[in-house]
């Protein structure tokens, strides 16, 4: 700001009244952000259901800094042997290190201390799992396409990080079943080639379990990765803002308009409301499903281990590749690679890289380079979508193989059986997959030109003259000669049924949750009288 | 972080302090006086009784499991029972039939009660892994074919009496049973498959001498825990431990399966993501 205008007080009628204003004021005056903040106010965000993914991770995140908050005041992580002798009596007189004595000192002595141990983890897990479905959506509707490859990556750093936080908190109680994971986390550390073992030492402080690892996995868990995560969103947020979020195409939306709602009030209101059901979700799963129940599972011990231990659902899927790769050990040049080695860390390495690297190849394969606003529907990108549905089974697999021994257990099948049924559906489900959602787009595809050709099926049945049946079908928009829709497909979806047309959505037909709404009266008699002209209008163009 | 106000706010523990007997001092305070006296005269009975069952077990068991001698009318009542329902698998002298069944003799009465109060003898079908069933045979025709079994082949005896150690012992079985058994049987005993369509099955279903008999036994891929191995003390430790933690609620809510991390992800994927999928394609309808 060089100008040099003489300051001047505004005029007298501008000042506010209210309180709310005066305190505006009183804020604008000293920082002087009305204005930039009214630009972003009225920013506008379009409308879509699967725009609100994103927001649950976000929500899921805010309530994970809150009640991680609350455990942190009474969480101690010391590996200290101390004696337990709280108030649960099947553990009274045990050994135990302090990190789990006091676990269960907050689900059992401390007030309020269990319902938020456990809304903290279930918001763990729904946080990756709103990532995960969050990212679907980009993925299959490419708004990861340019100029959005930022965000995609961002995403991906965001959703690894995730999971990284939420193992680290899975391990911090120090129970039998999250020791049984560092372990196995140990175990894949020592399978790199080479580093292995300094990886190891260096993460551990000595060999493992060792006495400071858990001061470190604290830290780490309630400071390091929450601040990084923090910062990630900032940016993945910063730049939906800056290079405004994609749209469907559709009414006034182009590739270089946005249309939708303001920032403020309603899209902030719905946010905020939305928040709230986020938040009530995981706070009833917390009071009314038991999670995570440690104290069933006793404190670590080295010699002990239980059958059926498995990691949070976000880390099943690297479970699943261990108990499915072959057990083949390879010495190369005096090392030896474990199997370990492959399914935990090669596949994690490679699919990561796949996801990281795909929106490149896309632009590549295409040779789409354009700047792109406007969203796709999965259908009319059959490839990508194939391929999308193909990691999805692929994952699915490796997700399901993961809790392959309580399925058997479950579903009285053989454990050996489900081995290599994963390991067969492994290699030939992704490729059915990849077939059956390709037919399935064209299809979807064929169906949307064939209604915008011909016009929407009505039920009414004709007698011709000649004795011949037909169907009426009731064109969209101007027909030429023969009858055939001019309408070309614009991107949007295609209205199938007769109730469909006018508005999209079924459910705007019908206002009120329990009766439907009635109009005003003469509102309602002018919508009357509009359509019954219509009617006969169209009436008259059938009997044509 | 004290138990000084929970009386007053009607604050119970959440978890039951034993689901077998339950004692006055592991409650905590009390609200009602009335409560309390009750209590109190319970803690006394439950007490006598503990007394006087520990006194006999600690007389029974100094054998390591208790043997009552059985009486010649009850091996009689065995012998034909065993003649009607087992002898064509495993001989008319206990000695097994070639490619039907093992020989008994040697197992024990202890293998005989686990094995027919269990119901899985006699065996319905050869399988992999012989299956609890609902058993074929009351209490007491179970015990005569233990005694006869034993009475022939001699062996480890069914064991007597008191089987369940005291609430004290509770938390030492639980870590007894960590170390011994949660490899096959899981932590919360739900079970687990092992390799080949064998499995180590749920104890839910077990009681008290079922389980002892299974340890003094070792039932088929299940390992046999001595009495050199697992003191009678500490076999019945572990039992007061799986029976408590049966009994008990769950204090967070909702058990799902206490299977562990795969029921919960059955859950966070099924009603939680399904719950929020549901609000945010409600708020979108609303806002076309
Ligand atoms: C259809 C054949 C069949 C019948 C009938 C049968 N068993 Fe068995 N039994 C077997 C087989 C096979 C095994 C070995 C596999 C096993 O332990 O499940 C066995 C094992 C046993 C064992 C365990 C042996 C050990 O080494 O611990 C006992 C005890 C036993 N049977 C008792 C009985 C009694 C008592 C009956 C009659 C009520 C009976 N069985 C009826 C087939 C049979
Ligand atoms: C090597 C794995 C293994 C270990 C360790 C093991 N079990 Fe078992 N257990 C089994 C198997 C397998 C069976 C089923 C045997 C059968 O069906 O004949 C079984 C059966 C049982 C049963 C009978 C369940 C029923 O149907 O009523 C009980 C009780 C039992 N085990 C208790 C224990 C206890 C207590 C321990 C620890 C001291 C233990 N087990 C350790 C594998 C094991
Ligand atoms: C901490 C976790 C995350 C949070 C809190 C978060 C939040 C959000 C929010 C609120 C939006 C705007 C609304 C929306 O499109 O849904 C958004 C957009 C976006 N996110 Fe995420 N996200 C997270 C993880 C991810 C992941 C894992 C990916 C993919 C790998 C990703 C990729 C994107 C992209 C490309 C956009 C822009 C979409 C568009 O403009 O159409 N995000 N994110």
């Amino acid at each position: 700001m060089t100008t040099t205008s003489p300051v001047t007080n505004p005029p007298r009628r501008t000042q506010p009244r209210t309180p709310a204003g005066k305190m505006g004021k009183f804020v604008d005056d000293r920082l002087n952000v009305a204005g930039p903040l009214r630009k972003q106010l009225n920013k506008v965000f379009p409308d879509h259901w699967s725009f609100m993914m994103g927001e649950i991770a976000l929500y899921s995140f805010i309530v994970l800094l809150l009640t991680g908050t609350f455990l942190t005041f009474f969480f101690d992580p010391s590996q200290t042997e101390v004696v337990y002798n709280g108030r649960y009596v099947p553990m009274q007189g045990i050994e135990m290190s302090r990190a789990y004595a006091s676990t269960l000192d907050i689900s059992f002595d401390v007030r309020g201390g269990l319902v938020i141990r456990q809304i903290h983890h279930w918001a763990a897990l729904m946080f990756v799992a709103a990532m995960m479905i969050h990212m679907f959506r980009v993925f299959f509707t490419g708004a990861f396409r340019k100029p959005r490859e930022f965000n995609w990556l961002i995403g991906l750093g965001l959703l690894a990080l995730g999971i990284v936080e939420g193992f680290a908190g899975y391990s911090l109680p120090d129970d039998l079943l999250s020791g049984t994971g560092l372990r196995i986390a140990d175990a894949i550390m020592l399978s790199i080639p080479v580093v292995g073992t300094w990886v190891s030492f260096l993460v551990f402080g000595g060999t493992f379990p060792g006495h400071i690892f858990l001061d470190r996995l604290y830290i780490a868990h309630v400071l390091l990765i929450p601040g990084i995560i923090l910062a990630l969103i900032s940016a993945h947020l910063a730049l939906v803002v800056r290079q405004k979020h994609s749209q469907f195409p559709g009414n006034g939306r182009t590739e270089h308009q946005v249309s939708g709602e303001r920032v403020y009030p309603i899209y902030a209101a719905k946010a905020g409301g939305f928040f709230f059901i986020v938040f009530a979700a995981l706070a009833a799963l917390g009071a009314f499903a038991q999670i995570n129940p440690i104290w069933l599972f006793g404190p670590y011990q080295p010699s002990q281990v239980s059958s059926g231990s498995q990691p949070d659902w976000y880390m099943m899927f690297l479970d699943g590749s261990t108990r499915l790769f072959p057990s083949w050990e390879i010495r190369l040049w005096g090392h030896t690679l474990p199997p370990l080695f492959w399914p935990t860390v090669v596949l994690p390495g490679i699919l990561g890289a796949m996801a990281a690297l795909y929106p490149f190849i896309e632009a590549r394969m295409t040779r789409d380079y354009q700047h792109h606003n406007l969203l796709q529907r999965p259908r009319d990108v059959p490839v990508r979508t194939s391929l999308g549905l193909m990691a999805i089974t692929f994952y699915v697999v490796l997700f399901l193989s993961g809790g392959n021994d309580i399925i058997a257990h479950v579903f009285d099948i053989s454990l050996n059986a489900m081995t290599w049924g994963g390991r067969i559906a492994l290699l030939i489900l992704p490729p059915i997959a990849y077939a059956a959602t390709y037919r399935i787009c064209l299809g979807l595809q064929r169906h949307d030109r064939e209604v915008l050709e011909h016009g929407i099926e009505t039920g009414i049945i004709k007698v011709l003259p000649t004795g011949e049946y037909i169907e009426v079908h009731q064109p969209l928009g101007p027909t030429d000669d023969h009858g055939h829709g001019l309408l070309e497909y614009s991107g949007t979806p295609v209205p199938k049924r007769m109730n469909q047309l006018g508005v999209m959505s079924p459910v705007k037909l019908i206002r009120g949750f329990f009766y439907p709404v009635t109009e005003k009266p003469e509102l309602q008699a002018a919508i009357d009288e509009a359509d019954a002209a219509e009617t006969s209008q169209r009436q008259h163009q059938l009997t044509e | 972080m004290t138990d000084d106000f929970d009386g007053e706010l009607g604050f119970e523990p959440a978890v039951p302090a034993t689901g077998a007997e339950p004692s006055a001092a592991a409650r905590g305070p009390q609200r009602r006086p009335t409560l309390r006296r009750k209590l109190a005269a319970a803690a006394v009975l439950t007490g006598a009784l503990g007394a006087m069952g520990g006194s006999y077990a600690a007389f029974a068991a100094s054998s390591g499991a208790a043997n009552q001698p059985s009486s010649a009318q009850q091996i009689a009542e065995g012998r034909q029972l065993f003649e009607n329902s087992c002898i064509t698998c495993h001989g008319a002298n206990l000695q097994g039939v070639v490619g039907r069944g093992p020989t008994l003799l040697g197992v024990g009465g202890a293998a005989a009660y686990f094995q027919v109060s269990t119901g899985r003898m006699p065996l319905a079908q050869q399988g992999p892994e012989a299956n609890r069933k609902p058993p074929m045979f009351t209490e007491a025709q179970t015990e005569a074919l233990a005694a006869y079994v034993q009475s022939v082949g001699g062996g480890t005896a069914a064991p007597t009496g008191n089987l369940r150690g005291s609430s004290a012992d509770i938390a030492v079985g639980g870590d007894l049973f960590r170390l011994n058994c949660a490899s096959c049987h899981g932590v919360t005993f739900k079970g687990a498959p092992l390799s080949a369509g064998k499995y180590a099955p749920s104890l839910y279903p077990s009681t008290d001498k079922q389980m002892y008999t299974a340890m003094l036994t070792g039932p088929e891929s299940m390992p046999v825990f001595s009495d050199n191995q697992i003191t009678p003390d500490q076999k019945k430790a572990i039992i007061a431990y799986v029976q408590n933690i049966k009994a008990s609620k769950d204090p967070g809510g909702e058990g799902i399966g206490r299977i562990g991390p795969v029921s919960e992800a059955v859950v966070i994927w099924v009603a939680g993501v399904g719950a929020l999928m549901i609000a945010i394609l409600w708020i979108g309808a609303k806002s076309q």
